[in-house]
C-alpha cells in the first residue's frame, strides 16, 4: 500500500470538513466498540480483567523474549503436520513467495479473508499484476474492494461508510436493483461470493496468532468467510508477522478472552478456526496445500529496541476506538495501513521516522488507549520516545525546537521569569479586551482559529500576588 | 517543642526526623506555571484550602515550570534542568501539593522516567513523588479538612482531565469534595473521562483537531445542563472556556475545584 503517512495534517483537515465522514464517525463512536467493550468488562468483572491483561502482557512478552526459538518450533511442529513454513524478509519477497505458490499451484483466483498484512504487503496489487484475480470475502474488505478504497479501522474496515453509500456501490457495481434493507445487501453480496468461493483455487488468510507447540494458525472471525477460505479451495496460504507467534494453546486462550472482549465486546467470537496442517487422510475437507509465510517487514528491527512492547499488540483495535483523536479524524488521515495510537507508532517505526513526522506529534497522549489496551502497552510513552527521537535527528522544526529551550532557558532562571511572566500578564491582559477573551493569539494562530484564548484573570501573576502578602503570612522557604 | 519548631522553621530537620514534618504539615505549593500567569485566583484558592486545613504551608518563591512542555516535545534535557530545579526547590517539604493533574503526574510519573538512567537522582525522585499529591486526592486523603465552604447554589458537571484521571487515578477525590459544598448539585455529563483536546503544544500544532475534540466536549457540557462545568487542570480549562466562549456560550461558567471548595468564584 502506497503510504502517504507524511501527509497527516492535510489529510485530517480533509476529513474534519467532510460532513459525511464525521457523520458516520459519530455513529461509530456513539453506537460503537468502546460502549460494548466497556459492557464485556463490567460483565466479566473490572478487577479480573485487570488481572487478565497483566497476564496477556506477561504472555506476549515471554513469547517476544525469545521469539527466535518459538519460531523454530512452530516452523518445526507446522512442518511434522505437513504445511510448508517460509520466511520473507520483506514485504517484497512475502509478495514474490506468494506468487511463487501461485504459479506452483496454477491458482488464476484467490480468496482472501481479512488480513491488514495483506494490506502492509501489497497483496492485491501484486496478484493483480501477476494475472491472479483477488476477492475480498470479508464483508467490509468485499465493499472496499469494490470502492478502490483502503481500510480505515483494523477490524472494522469500512466505518467510514455507510448504508446509502454501500447501497450506492453495490447498485453500481452488482448491476442490481438498490437495496437499503441491510439483510438483502448481505445477501446480494453473499451471492456474488458464493460463486467465488466454489471458484476459487487459493485461499488466503492472516492469522491472529501462530501456536508454537502445536504448529497451528488461528483466526479469530465474525462472518465466517474465513473458515470458507481457509477449508474450501486446494490451497491455503497463512500470511501474518512473525511476532504472531505465542508459545501454547494455553497461552492462546488467555489472549483470545482478552482480544474478543477488547475489539467487539464479544466474550468470543462467532468462529474461532485453528488450522493445523493441510487435509488428513481422514479429513473430509480441508485444503490439499497449505503454507504459512512468516514476514519480518521491520518486526526484528523493534526487538530489543525503546518500541520492543508494540510487538505485543495483538490487532484488536480498542486504542482507536478509544483514541480521541482517531474519532475526529478517522484511519484515512493517517496514510498507510495502520490507523490510531497503535498506527502512530507502527508506521514510524516500519517506514521510517521521517516518512510520518506527524504520527507521533498528533497526540495528546491522554492515555486512553494505554488503559484500553488488552495487553497494556504504554502507547502514550512510546510515542513521546518516538518525538525524543525525532527532536536528536534533528526532524522537528527549528523554531519549535527553539521556542522549547528558549522557554526551558527562561523558566531557569527565576528573576527573569518573573519579569517575563509579568509582561505576559499585562500584555495577553490588553489583548483580551473588555470580554476576556483573545481572538488572534500571537505565535498560536492554530489555537484562535476555532477558539478563544481566555485572557489571564489578573493584571498580576500569582508569584507577584503573593509576595504581596504581609510578610507573616508568606513561607517561602 | 520550641526547638524542634525552629529546626524545621530553619529547614534543617530534614534527615533527622519526618515526624516533626508530619507535625506541622508542612505543605510545598507548587502553583504551576499556567495558574502563576493564567488565574492566580486558583493558586490563592489552593493556598485558602491549605491553610484552611490546617497546613503550614510554603510557597517557594523559585519556582517555574514542571518541565512537562519540554518532556512531552521530546526535549528531555529542557525537561531535566526544569525537573531538577523543582526537585531541589521542594525536597525540603513533607509534602508536595499541586492544583494541577498534568503537574502533579509530571512530578509522580514522568519525573523517574526522566532520570531513568541518573540512579542517585532516580531515588531523590522517588522519594519526591510519594510525597507529591494533586490537590483534591490531597485533601481527601492526607489534610482531610473539617469544614467547607460557603455554599454555592449551582448546577455544576466535573470534566476528569486526563492526567490526573489516568496517572494519577484522581475521580472520586473531588467528587467527594464537591458534595460536601452546600446548595451545589453535580450531574455527570456524558463521556466525562475523555480528552477535551488540549495536550499542550498539541492545541497549537494540531489547531482545527484540538478545536474539534474541545467542540465534542462543550456539546456534552451544554447537553448536562450544568450552569458551570469544574475541572482540575489549566490546560483544559482555557480549552474549554476559549470554546465555550467562541461558540457563543458566555453563560456556562468555567471554574477550578479550588475555586470552588475555597468559596473564591
Amino acid at each position: 500500500m502506497h503510504a502517504q503517512s507524511m501527509h497527516f495534517k492535510p489529510r485530517a483537515a480533509k476529513a474534519l470538513a467532510n460532513e459525511t465522514l464525521q457523520s458516520n464517525l459519530e455513529k461509530f463512536n456513539s453506537t460503537g466498540f468502546t460502549a460494548l467493550r466497556a459492557k464485556a468488562v463490567a460483565e466479566f468483572g473490572p478487577e479480573l480483567f485487570e488481572k487478565l491483561r497483566g497476564e496477556g502482557a506477561a504472555i506476549r512478552d515471554r513469547g517476544l523474549a525469545s521469539l527466535d526459538a518459538w519460531i523454530e518450533r512452530f516452523e518445526a511442529e507446522a512442518t511434522r503436520r505437513g504445511a510448508t513454513v517460509l520466511f520473507a524478509e520483506t514485504r517484497e519477497e512475502a509478495c514474490e513467495l506468494l506468487l511463487e505458490v501461485c504459479r506452483r499451484h496454477g491458482v488464476k483466483k484467490a480468496i482472501k479473508s481479512k488480513s491488514m498484512l495483506s494490506e502492509e504487503a501489497g497483496v492485491n496489487e501484486a496478484l493483480e499484476a501477476a494475472g491472479v484475480t483477488p476477492v475480498e470475502t470479508d464483508l467490509g474488505e468485499y465493499i472496499l474492494q469494490l470502492a478502490g478504497e483502503p481500510p480505515s479501522h483494523i477490524i472494522a474496515p469500512a466505518l467510514h461508510k455507510n448504508k446509502s453509500e454501500v447501497a450506492d456501490l453495490f447498485a453500481a457495481k452488482h448491476r442490481a436493483p438498490r437495496k437499503t434493507d441491510i439483510p438483502l445487501m448481505t445477501r446480494e453480496a453473499r451471492e456474488v461470493l458464493r460463486g467465488h468461493f466454489l471458484s476459487a483455487d487459493l485461499g488466503l488468510s492472516g492469522g491472529n496468532f501462530l501456536v508454537a507447540e502445536t504448529g497451528s494458525g488461528v483466526i479469530v472471525t465474525n462472518e465466517g468467510n474465513g473458515r470458507m477460505v481457509t477449508t474450501l479451495p486446494r490451497v491455503h496460504v497463512c500470511m501474518t508477522g512473525i511476532e504472531k507467534v505465542i508459545p501454547t494453546l494455553e497461552d492462546f486462550s488467555i489472549l483470545l478472552r482478552l482480544l474478543t472482549r477488547s475489539a467487539t465486546g464479544q466474550p468470543i467470537s462467532n468462529y474461532v478456526s485453528l488450522f493445523t496442517g493441510p487435509r488428513g487422510r481422514d479429513d473430509r475437507d480441508g485444503p490439499e496445500h497449505m503454507v504459512f509465510i512468516l514476514i519480518d517487514a521491520g518486526r526484528t528491527g523493534l526487538l530489543g529496541g525503546a518500541m520492543q512492547e508494540m510487538l505485543r499488540c495483538i490487532r484488536c483495535g480498542a486504542c482507536m476506538n478509544h483514541c480521541p483523536v482517531y474519532r475526529a479524524v478517522g484511519g484515512h488521515s493517517y496514510g498507510w495501513v495502520y490507523p490510531g495510537p497503535m498506527g502512530s507508532v507502527l508506521t514510524p517505526s516500519y517506514l521510517g521516522l521521517e516518512n510520518a513526522l506527524d504520527l507521533p506529534q498528533a497526540a495528546t497522549l491522554c492515555g486512553a488507549c494505554s488503559v484500553a489496551c488488552p495487553v497494556k502497552i504504554p502507547l502514550p510513552e512510546l510515542l513521546r520516545s518516538l518525538r525524543e527521537e525525532q527532536v536528536e535527528r534533528g526532524l522537528r522544526p527549528r523554531r519549535e525546537r527553539l521556542a522549547i529551550r528558549v522557554w526551558s532557558w527562561v523558566a531557569q532562571r527565576p528573576r527573569l521569569y518573573a519579569l517575563a511572566t509579568a509582561l505576559a500578564a499585562r500584555f495577553l491582559r490588553l489583548l483580551g479586551g473588555r470580554n476576556g477573551m483573545i481572538a488572534t493569539l500571537p505565535f498560536g494562530g492554530e489555537w484562535t482559529r476555532e477558539r478563544f484564548f481566555p485572557a489571564p484573570t489578573s493584571w498580576r501573576t500569582f508569584r507577584a500576588l503573593y509576595a504581596a502578602r504581609p510578610k507573616r503570612l508568606r513561607r517561602t522557604r | 517543642m520550641t526547638e524542634f519548631y525552629t529546626t524545621v522553621r530553619n529547614g534543617r530537620c530534614r534527615a533527622r526526623s519526618l515526624a516533626c514534618y508530619d507535625f506541622f504539615m508542612r505543605v510545598g505549593l507548587f502553583v504551576t506555571c499556567l495558574v502563576d500567569l493564567m488565574r492566580p485566583s486558583i493558586g490563592l484558592a489552593a493556598l485558602k484550602l491549605l491553610e484552611d486545613a490546617g497546613c503550614e504551608v510554603v510557597v517557594p518563591a523559585a519556582q517555574t515550570c514542571c518541565g512537562q512542555p519540554g518532556w512531552n516535545s521530546g526535549d528531555r534535557e529542557s525537561a531535566r534542568a526544569l525537573a531538577e530545579k523543582l526537585i531541589g526547590e521542594f525536597e525540603e517539604c513533607r509534602y508536595v501539593v499541586v492544583p494541577s493533574g498534568s503537574c502533579a503526574g509530571m512530578i509522580r510519573t514522568h519525573f523517574p522516567e526522566v532520570f531513568e538512567n541518573e540512579p542517585e537522582m532516580l531515588a531523590r525522585v522517588k522519594r519526591l513523588g510519594e510525597r507529591t499529591y494533586e490537590l483534591t486526592e490531597f485533601l481527601t486523603k492526607v489534610a482531610k479538612p473539617a469544614g467547607v465552604s460557603a455554599g454555592f447554589n449551582v448546577t455544576v458537571t466535573y470534566h476528569d482531565s486526563c492526567s490526573g484521571l489516568r496517572e494519577l487515578g484522581v475521580k472520586a477525590h473531588p467528587r467527594q469534595l464537591l458534595a460536601k459544598v452546600p446548595g451545589l448539585k453535580l450531574v455527570e455529563m456524558e463521556e466525562c473521562e475523555t480528552c477535551c483536546g488540549f495536550g499542550g503544544t498539541f492545541s497549537i500544532k494540531y489547531g482545527d483537531i484540538s478545536s474539534a475534540m474541545a467542540e465534542k466536549k462543550c456539546a456534552h457540557i451544554q447537553a448536562s445542563g450544568a450552569q458551570a462545568v469544574v475541572l482540575g487542570d489549566l490546560g483544559c480549562m482555557l480549552n474549554i472556556e476559549g470554546r465555550l466562549r467562541r461558540r457563543g456560550d458566555t453563560k456556562t461558567r468555567v471554574l477550578h475545584v479550588a475555586e470552588v471548595l475555597a468559596g473564591e468564584r
